[in-house]
């Protein structure tokens, strides 16, 4: 198969449905496995932080959740370009179905930043770069949500929200660079792709397992909520009629 | 292991509080996202077939007063 073939059949909601199934499993399976052990890790066994003692343990939920709002976010972004460049119907559907989970990583990030502000802050808001362009792609989030519910037209509300998604994106870099470029109570990143991190690798490493859990997932949700959406969108066409009635879904 | 005892390992070193209330609200997300897959597909599946019973058995009646006419 070639890429541009490849490229063709990503395109067929059809497609997507008959091969997507076992992708759902093995990334679930992957995730719980990955979660547990990340969680364990982090929780029982990394050592206490000098500063802050057991509190830092907040970053093993904190940053991952962080890393998948924004991650959610850019594949919505790069799903709303195709969408209005290539009108392919899947993307369309990706854009929709990411929605929720980035909404809810976004709160989740924020919600826990917030309960770790209180101990090592000592308040549970600041109006911080960080904090604060977080809490815009919380809005960016709700307002795709709510474009689509407002439009009633399936096409012209796909279209709406992909300009949306593709203007948003300007955020992420603001979030991603607001610890360099504004004083900020908040901590630079753990992770960067230049450098080794600033923490030793029993504090590092669980986190790393939980980051890659949340990407399994993220992976695992997309694709369960894809293929409900490609059962419901694409209710009308035969493939799928069959499908039902077979009880083959 | 950090800890040395289970209740050690609960009072995180008086931030117990903090630690478990960010760690239940992940676990809360975590969940209801895979929730919200399993029962919405399934509340879909049920309401779909529903659909094509109600129509069958519409499309039924229809012939059966038809076929009684004649």
């Amino acid at each position: 198969m070639t890429l541009k073939e490849f490229w063709h059949r990503l395109g067929s909601p059809r497609w997507f449905y008959q091969i997507s199934g076992p992708f759902g499993w093995v990334f679930g399976s992957l995730a719980m496995a990955l979660l547990v052990i990340g969680t364990y890790w982090g929780l029982a066994v990394a050592p206490p932080d000098y500063q802050q003692g057991n509190s830092f343990r907040i970053i093993y939920v904190h940053v991952p959740s962080a890393i998948l709002a924004q991650s959610a976010y850019m594949l919505m972004g790069a799903a709303g370009l195709v969408l209005l460049v290539w009108r392919m119907k899947l993307a369309d559907m990706v854009l929709a179905a990411t929605v929720p989970f980035g909404m809810s990583m976004t709160a989740l990030a924020l919600f826990t930043g917030a309960v770790w502000g209180k101990p090592t802050w000592g308040a549970w808001w600041v109006w911080d770069a960080r904090t604060t362009s977080m809490l815009v792609l919380l809005f960016l989030y709700i307002g795709l949500y709510a474009l689509r519910q407002a439009v009633p037209r399936q096409e012209a509300a796909g279209r709406a929200c992909a300009v949306l998604a593709v203007v948003g994106v300007v955020n992420i870099p603001i979030i991603k660079y607001s610890v360099d470029w504004w004083l900020t109570l908040h901590q630079g990143a753990t992770f960067k792709l230049t450098e080794s991190p600033s923490m030793p690798p029993e504090m590092w490493l669980p986190l790393l397992v939980n980051v890659l859990g949340f990407y399994c997932f993220f992976g695992a949700n997309l694709v369960g909520r894809l293929r409900l959406e490609i059962l419901r969108r694409e209710h009308g066409t035969a493939w799928v009629q069959e499908l039902m009635a077979g009880g083959r879904t | 292991m950090s800890f040395g005892s289970l209740p050690e390992f609960f009072a995180m070193g008086g931030h117990g509080l903090y630690v478990w209330l960010s760690y239940g609200a992940a676990l809360l997300v975590v969940f209801f996202n895979a929730a919200w897959v399993r029962f919405a597909r399934r509340r879909y599946l049920r309401e779909a077939a529903d659909r094509t019973q109600r129509s069958s058995a519409a499309m039924q009646a229809a012939q059966e007063t038809e076929s009684g006419r004649l």
